[in-house]
């Protein structure tokens, strides 16, 4: 499988060189091959799960540095995500077949979309650390690229600078922590550090740029900010790879990194994933259920999975240093499942999204409205997909929360007092989210879909491309389909559980009849169990009863009214509610203290015939407290380096004779 | 007995090999200079020389000639006639003054000793101490590129960082001939390449003070002039 995989991936790459030769004529075949090679390489990846994961696949190639060739391999662990992430690239290269056309510039995007998708997949088959740095860096240039595709619009190529510098800031985390994991013998193949991971304080160091570089990456509060600015500049269908796809390769690092290659970490590791993803589940849905754009508040609701995949890891970690194999087993199965779950449901609302930017050519909530009735099926995929991020059943999205709360809820039998009283506060936190989640998109998709148009262009929208629609579909098809057959996903990443924790997934423990199918009960059938199939059939009788019983009970007398006209006598659509009115109370109780929102009322003067102004401010805290200091850190030295491009030669002579002497003095004084 | 003064004279000429590299660093004139650096060449050939009789290499013969055309006659002599055809004489601009360069010099050797002593504990005394002088010679070799304003003694000390590095290869036992030759060429290579900046500046600028060609680097804006 892996040299399947590995074949996919030169295959993109040809199709990258491709899309620059032939460009955008050639876009839909290049998008329809590249959807093809991710098809591949799910199916190889699934392939593996069910029937070789027990026996990990490597390979070493001639090619990178001389002392050190290229070291592939693929196990449980990386075909899981491979199949998460090939997932998403087919979809999201499917969605491109229509899509692409309506990009600002599609000749900067062609080239660079197979290249992304090819070193998301290099990431999760590299073996040693100079691999996958190489593959991880291309994933961030080709995507950062991306997002620079639409710099004529104003802000994205700010938002394209500060990835640009998180991005390397994630990377050189990551340099210094393998630095740090293949000690001073420079053995930086994972197998070597595998079996000598760091000790002590080197490997608190080493994981904290660990979780660093890669939190940086797949967005964990405080280093999220520059996620909701760089993920909605890109066109659609890379944001959706960029938050469902991106984002899940960085949880994938810090899995590799923390759960495979450094040991057994304490506890203190596993409570520390799950204060972080608490708090950013929370702040990344404060941030989305007060924004009015479209994509970013697709981008922050981002921030909030990933925080709640974080902290299901954390509960893992919690669990298996205290022994308790069962739970820690649920837990990882909560959080690899939720990653499959974002992954799906995030690039479907990322298509709905684009969907609605092609029709209606805006993304502002509140120059939206009434599209249920110009884009039918677009409204009832975006449904479907806005029901499953707000966890609802029998969607998919419920099963892994409802699976993450059930980790939490047995966290009272941690010896820890600090985890004793901590996680349940983190799952506090994480009800908090939930629900803030499903008012985020209540109000999404009732502004977007419900009442009436609120601008012209929406008032004309038409429905869009087949390929887009069926990309929507086909996720829409699996949040349902995963939603009632949960154990299926289970099964498939139930190898890779049993390696971690050591026990399966208490449903899996004894093998799996066809009623196990039909029944989730995590711990034990007592005590808590769920069956999508039975809610999806309970949804739908009382569905169909209630049409049955208004139908029936309802008086079919012919009525004649017009004097209140429903509610609505004034027809201008500024009568209805804004998003920013139905976020206000929220707003006023949460956002005012975590992210400083204010209000201003300017209020004319009686007499005075200016109109009233409502202006709301809202200032990011991270930002302030991380992000400034480091960009500002950065220009700052940038400016300084600056004055090396203009030395003389002679100065440069000064320089390596300096670093020359230095290095054989301290060689000198070492002996 | 022969032994020793194998060793003795070994030994001699590295270490006045060594002593011409001062003689480079306090040279006030470029003919000085060039002067110094021919017979610092001359030594390195007949250390060269010496140790393809005593070690029974005849192909260190080779070498030893190259060094003694090439460095000790062709380029001091080409050079030589490239500054009398400019019309150069002028004195060396310093960086830092020629005693603290003699002293810093003297560190530098201190250093080489304690660094290759150490390090080629086991090996035989004569290699052991032709690296820590080859060593030194390309150390203040590099000192001298840096301590000099004039193109030519930078391209002096550059070849005298070359001598250091011939003179390394000669003292190991085995050394085969390809890498002098690399060498060698890579002395004319650098010759040559340096010769053809020299005319470069002399059609512009008379002068070879290198202060003037950085000042007209392309990159570089008009009022960023030192």
């Amino acid at each position: 499988m892996l040299s399947v995989l590995l074949a996919v991936v030169l295959f993109l790459l040809a199709l990258g060189i491709a899309g620059a030769v032939f460009g955008v004529p050639w876009a839909a075949r290049i998008y329809a091959a590249a959807a093809c090679a991710c098809a591949v390489a799910a199916v190889a990846a699934v392939v593996f799960l069910v029937a070789r994961a027990d026996v990990p696949e490597a390979l070493v190639l001639p090619v990178g540095l001389p002392w050190l060739s290229a070291h592939f391999r693929i196990d449980a662990l990386a075909a899981w995500f491979a199949l998460v992430i090939n997932v998403a690239g087919t979809a999201s290269a499917v969605f491109a077949i229509g899509y692409g056309g309506h990009n600002d510039e599609p000749a900067r995007v062609v080239p660079f979309f197979p290249v992304f998708l090819a070193a998301m997949n290099l990431v999760l088959v590299a073996d040693d650390a100079f691999a996958f740095l190489i593959a991880w860096e291309f994933m961030s240039l080709s995507s950062w690229l991306l997002v620079l595709s639409n710099h004529r619009r104003p802000g994205n190529a700010r938002a394209a600078q500060v990835y640009l510098v998180m991005a390397a800031l994630g990377t050189a985390c990551l340099l210094l922590a393998f630095g740090i994991m293949a000690g001073p013998d420079g053995a930086y193949r994972f197998a070597s550090i595998r079996d000598n991971p760091p000790q002590g304080a080197a490997a608190a160091i080493a994981l904290a740029l660990v979780l660093l570089g890669t939190g940086s990456k797949a967005g964990l509060v405080p280093v999220h900010a520059w996620l909701p600015l760089a993920h909605p500049a890109a066109p659609s269908h890379v944001s959706a790879l960029m938050s469902g796809a991106m984002t899940k390769v960085a949880i994938y690092g810090l899995v590799r990194l923390l759960f495979d290659l450094a040991g057994p970490v304490p506890w203190g590791w596993g409570a520390a994933l799950v204060a972080v993803g608490a708090l950013s589940a929370v702040i990344g849905i404060l941030h989305a259920v007060v924004e009015r754009d479209l994509k970013t508040l697709l981008a922050f609701s981002t921030v909030e999975n990933v925080g709640i995949a974080v902290m299901a890891f954390g509960l893992a970690i919690v669990f298996r240093t205290n022994a308790m194999g069962t739970l820690a087993a649920l837990a990882f199965t909560a959080a690899l499942f939720h990653v499959l779950n974002h992954a799906i449901m995030k690039s479907l609302m990322f298509f709905v999204a684009g969907a609605v930017e092609v029709s209606t050519g805006q993304r502002d909530l509140e120059k939206l409205g009434g599209l249920i009735h110009r884009l039918p099926v677009t409204a009832t995929l975006a449904l479907i997909g806005a029901a499953s991020i707000a966890a609802l059943p029998p969607l998919n999205g419920f099963v892994s929360e409802w699976l993450t709360f059930q980790a939490v809820l047995n966290s009272p039998s941690l010896p820890q007092w600090v985890l004793k009283f901590g996680v349940p506060v983190a799952g506090a936190l994480l009800a908090l989210s939930a629900a803030l989640a499903a008012a985020c998109f209540v109000r999404a998709y009732g502004m977007a879909f419900l009442g009436r148009p609120r601008s012209r262009k929406a008032a004309e929208a038409v429905e869009v491309a087949p390929s887009m629609r069926w990309a929507m579909a086909g996720l829409a098809g699996l949040c349902i389909g995963v939603g009632i057959l949960p154990m299926v996903p289970a099964a498939a990443m139930a190898p890779l559980v049993r390696r971690f924790a050591g026990v399966d997934f208490a449903p899996l423990a004894d093998g799996l009849s066809f009623g196990d199918f039909m029944l989730l009960a995590p711990v034990t059938p007592g005590v808590s169990s769920y069956s999508g199939f039975v809610v999806l059939i309970a949804v739908v009788a009382v569905t169909l009863a209630s049409i049955e019983g208004v139908h029936r009970l309802a008086t079919n007398r012919l009525r004649r009214a017009a004097a209140w006209d429903c509610g609505f006598p004034d027809p201008s659509p500024a009568t209805q509610y804004t998003a920013s009115s139905f976020a206000q109370p929220l707003r006023r109780v949460y956002a005012s203290t975590v992210l400083r929102a204010r209000d201003h009322v300017d209020m004319p003067e009686p007499g005075d015939a200016r109109p009233a102004r409502f202006t709301l401010s809202m200032r990011d805290l991270a930002w302030d407290a991380f992000y400034a200091p480091v960009e500002r850190g950065v220009t700052w030295l940038a400016e300084r380096m600056n004055t090396l491009q203009f030395l003389t030669i002679r100065r440069y002579l000064v320089f390596m004779f300096t670093a020359l002497i230095v290095l054989l003095v301290t060689v000198a004084l070492a002996k | 007995m022969l032994r020793g003064l194998h060793f003795d004279i070994a030994h001699t000429l590295s270490v006045s090999v060594l002593l011409f590299s001062f003689a480079l660093l306090y040279q006030r004139r470029i003919m000085g200079v060039l002067n110094a650096f021919a017979l610092q060449a001359l030594m390195v050939a007949a250390a060269a020389a010496w140790q393809a009789y005593s070690q029974e290499a005849p192909h260190l013969y080779a070498t030893a000639g190259i060094a003694l055309v090439l460095k000790a006659l062709v380029v001091p002599i080409a050079l030589k006639r490239i500054i009398m055809r400019l019309g150069i004489h002028r004195a060396i601009e310093t960086v830092i003054e020629v005693n603290g360069t003699l002293l810093a010099g003297v560190g530098l050797v201190a250093l080489s000793i304690l660094l290759v002593f150490p390090v080629a504990q086991d090996s035989a005394a004569l290699t052991r101490e032709n690296l820590a002088i080859a060593l030194s010679i390309v150390l203040i070799g590099l000192l001298m590129m840096i301590t000099r304003r004039n193109a030519v003694t930078q391209v002096v000390g550059f070849m005298s960082l070359e001598n250091g590095l011939v003179l390394a290869a000669v003292g190991v036992q085995g050394m085969p001939l390809v890498v002098e030759m690399s060498i060698a060429f890579s002395v004319l290579v650098a010759f040559i390449v340096f010769g053809m900046f020299f005319f470069r500046i002399r059609e512009r600028f008379d002068t070879l003070d290198l202060q003037y060609l950085e000042s007209f680097r392309g990159d570089r804006g008009q009022d960023h002039r030192p």
